[in-house]
């Protein structure tokens, strides 16, 4: 079974982004980049897959920027066996990138197609559900646990009210929570191992896909931000604010 | 114009993040209907009916709804949903499990999370994290759309008088099958839909202190939250978790006892009316964002807390 995985770069979760001051984005000059974390699950299960014996290869896939081959470079450090780039300096939005990865299956024909529930930085939680609704397959999103057997997908779904198991029948698409598994540093030795795997690059033409953006960012902006309030000296003083002052009680 | 709203529901009762849906359909104007989907739902439709505001309601009761499975659902909102200017959904698991894929079957971007409406094409909603607010303008003449229940008034649930016209069921490509599920069971109000909340972190240190949590809770009517951090550890379970990658909450209170302060969990709580904190760590971040910061040991003031309520 080969499985298809996409991961993505995104600003790194511990960097405080900061509006551009013209309104026009999140300054990204000078910031940290690293895969975004849904992605190292995805990448994690997908190694944890091929060594039960259950999958045989994994494909990386990453679109965007020339940097985005680092972030390819990681999950082939993880255990991934080739990657490809699909360079793009416009914006790709989720339905661009669910038809890009669906001219990518219907050349590499996977089994199973893994990726994050959502991306950090946009917050979309999109492209796993259009990729599966362009392919016409099944869809098991925001899975907290995966097993494979034989033709079936088992996903456990975390959901509103608990959780949620479903049997999909293969090919399909997961979509993957950070409960699903603990993602392994690469060691040292596999990090060298990587920088000889291939990475094929490709464009959005290539791949006959139009990926012209459909919404239109016309601003960004900070929040408003809350102020600190008072520091409260006891559990009595504390209740008696809540009741009288912020009358909440 | 006329708007669809895509009912959130457990085939026996109407989820309040539908109402909120309904008042940010009527922001859009035009003719509101609201669809239903599910199995021996019934109530559902007639409660959907008397939803202030909503002119029609459109019913598909098959055994395919009966576990809001992804595939026959899109099938059944992309073709209901054609003669539409907008579909609305809340963003709930359920919305954001099946819009993208409403979509991606209309050749349409979706626009995810509003949390607010500057004109029928344009949108503002949260990015990093709700670190950065977008306003996003929609080229596409239908949209796809998820909304942020906690950003817009609840519609009245009552007043309206709807139509209900049952319609016929769609295709179901079966190829995902439903086979079990465990949903929490809870006394308490509903985590989306409380006025108050008491939420704790990984400091709890164990699922048998979280009932400490839960003793206040009750004694004030409110719901238990956590943190991912609590989940992982296995403190409670993942329904209960509040965050970018949990639920959005605003509750009138909001008790923070044992939570850091991390922004990808007060991307879930930020928008709370008051927000107390109870943490031993007089740096912990949380207290940046707090009204009210005790800063104190949670087995020492979470008893006192009791006591002090009971009085
Ligand atoms: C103001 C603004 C300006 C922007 N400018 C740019 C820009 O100039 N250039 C640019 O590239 N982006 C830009 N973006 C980001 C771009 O809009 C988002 O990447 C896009 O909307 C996808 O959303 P998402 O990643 O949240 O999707 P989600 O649906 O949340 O992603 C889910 C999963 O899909 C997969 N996935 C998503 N995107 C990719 C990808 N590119 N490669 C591989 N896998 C992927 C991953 O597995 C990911 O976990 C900008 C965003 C904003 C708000
Ligand atoms: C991609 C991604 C998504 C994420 N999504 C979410 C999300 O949706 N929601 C979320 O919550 N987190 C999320 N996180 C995790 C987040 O970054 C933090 O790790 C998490 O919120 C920390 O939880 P915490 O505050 O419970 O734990 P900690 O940060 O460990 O804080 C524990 C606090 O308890 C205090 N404490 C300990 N003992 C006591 C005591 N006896 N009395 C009083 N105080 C005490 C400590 O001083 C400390 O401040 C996400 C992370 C990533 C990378």
């Amino acid at each position: 079974m080969k499985v298809l995985v996409a991961v993505k770069r995104v600003v790194d979760y511990n960097v405080k982004i900061r509006v551009k001051a013209d309104g026009t984005g999140v300054d990204t000059g000078n910031v940290k980049f690293t895969m975004n974390p849904f992605d190292e699950t995805a990448v994690e299960e997908a190694v944890r897959l091929k060594e039960a014996g259950k999958a045989t290869e994994i494909v990386v896939v990453s679109m965007g920027p020339q940097q985005a081959q680092d972030t390819i470079r990681t999950a082939l450090a993880m255990g991934a066996d080739r990657g490809i780039l699909v360079g793009s300096d416009t914006e790709l939005q989720p339905l661009a990138v669910a038809k890009l990865l669906k001219a990518i299956v219907a050349k590499e024909q996977p089994a199973l197609i893994i990726v994050g529930k959502q991306a950090i930085d946009d917050d979309s939680n999109q492209t796993g559900q259009m990729l599966a609704a362009l392919l016409g397959w099944p869809q098991g999103t925001f899975a907290s646990k995966l097993a494979i057997d034989g033709e079936r997908a088992e996903v456990t779904r975390e959901i509103d009210g608990g959780l949620e198991t479903i049997a999909l029948a293969l090919p399909a698409v997961v979509t993957v929570d950070l409960r699903l598994n603990e993602p392994r540093y690469a060691s040292l030795p596999n990090i060298m191992k990587a920088k000889k795997k291939p990475i094929d690059a490709l464009t959005p033409s290539d791949l006959g896909v139009d990926v012209t953006p459909r919404l239109i960012t016309l601003k960004v902006e900070e929040p408003s931000r809350r102020k600190a309030g008072v520091k409260v000296a006891n559990v009595a003083e504390l209740v008696s604010k809540l009741k009288n002052e912020a009358k909440v009680i | 114009m006329s708007v669809l709203v895509i009912a959130e529901h457990d085939n026996a009762v109407l989820k309040t993040a539908t109402l909120n849906t309904v008042s940010a359909a009527r922001q859009l104007g035009g003719d509101i209907h609201v669809l239903v989907a599910g199995h021996n739902a019934r109530p559902v439709a007639d409660a959907a009916a008397k939803i202030d505001g909503v002119a029609k309601v459109l019913f598909a009761d098959d055994a395919i709804y009966e576990h809001d499975l992804a595939e026959p659902l899109s099938l059944l909102i992309t073709a209901v949903g054609k003669g539409y200017q907008a579909i609305l959904s809340p963003a709930t698991a359920g919305g954001k499990n099946v819009m993208p894929r409403v979509a991606a079957l209309l050749d349409v971007a979706q626009v995810s999370d509003i949390c607010a409406i500057v004109s029928p094409d344009t949108f503002v909603r949260p990015i990093y994290a709700g670190n950065a607010l977008a306003t996003v303008q929609s080229k596409d003449a239908l949209k796809v759309i998820t909304v942020r229940a906690t950003s817009f008034e609840a519609a009245k649930a009552e007043g309206g008088q709807a139509s209900v016209e049952a319609i016929a069921a769609g295709e179901n490509p079966g190829r995902a099958t439903f086979v079990g599920q465990q949903i929490s069971k809870s006394e308490r109000p509903e985590l989306t839909a409380a006025q108050i909340i008491v939420s704790g972190g990984r400091g709890m240190g164990s699922l048998e202190n979280f009932k400490l949590l839960e003793t206040l809770a009750d004694k004030l009517g409110g719901a238990v939250g956590a943190t991912r951090a609590a989940v992982d550890a296995g403190f409670v379970p993942n329904d209960l978790q509040i965050g970018q990658t949990g639920k959005i909450v605003a509750p009138e209170l909001y008790i923070a006892v044992a939570i850091s302060g991390a922004i990808q969990h007060l991307a879930g709580m930020k928008d709370s009316k008051i927000i107390v904190a109870i943490n031993k760590d007089e740096e912990a971040p949380i207290f940046q964002v707090a009204d009210y910061g005790l800063v104190a040991d949670l087995f020492q003031a979470l008893p006192e807390l009791a006591t002090e309520l009971s009085k």
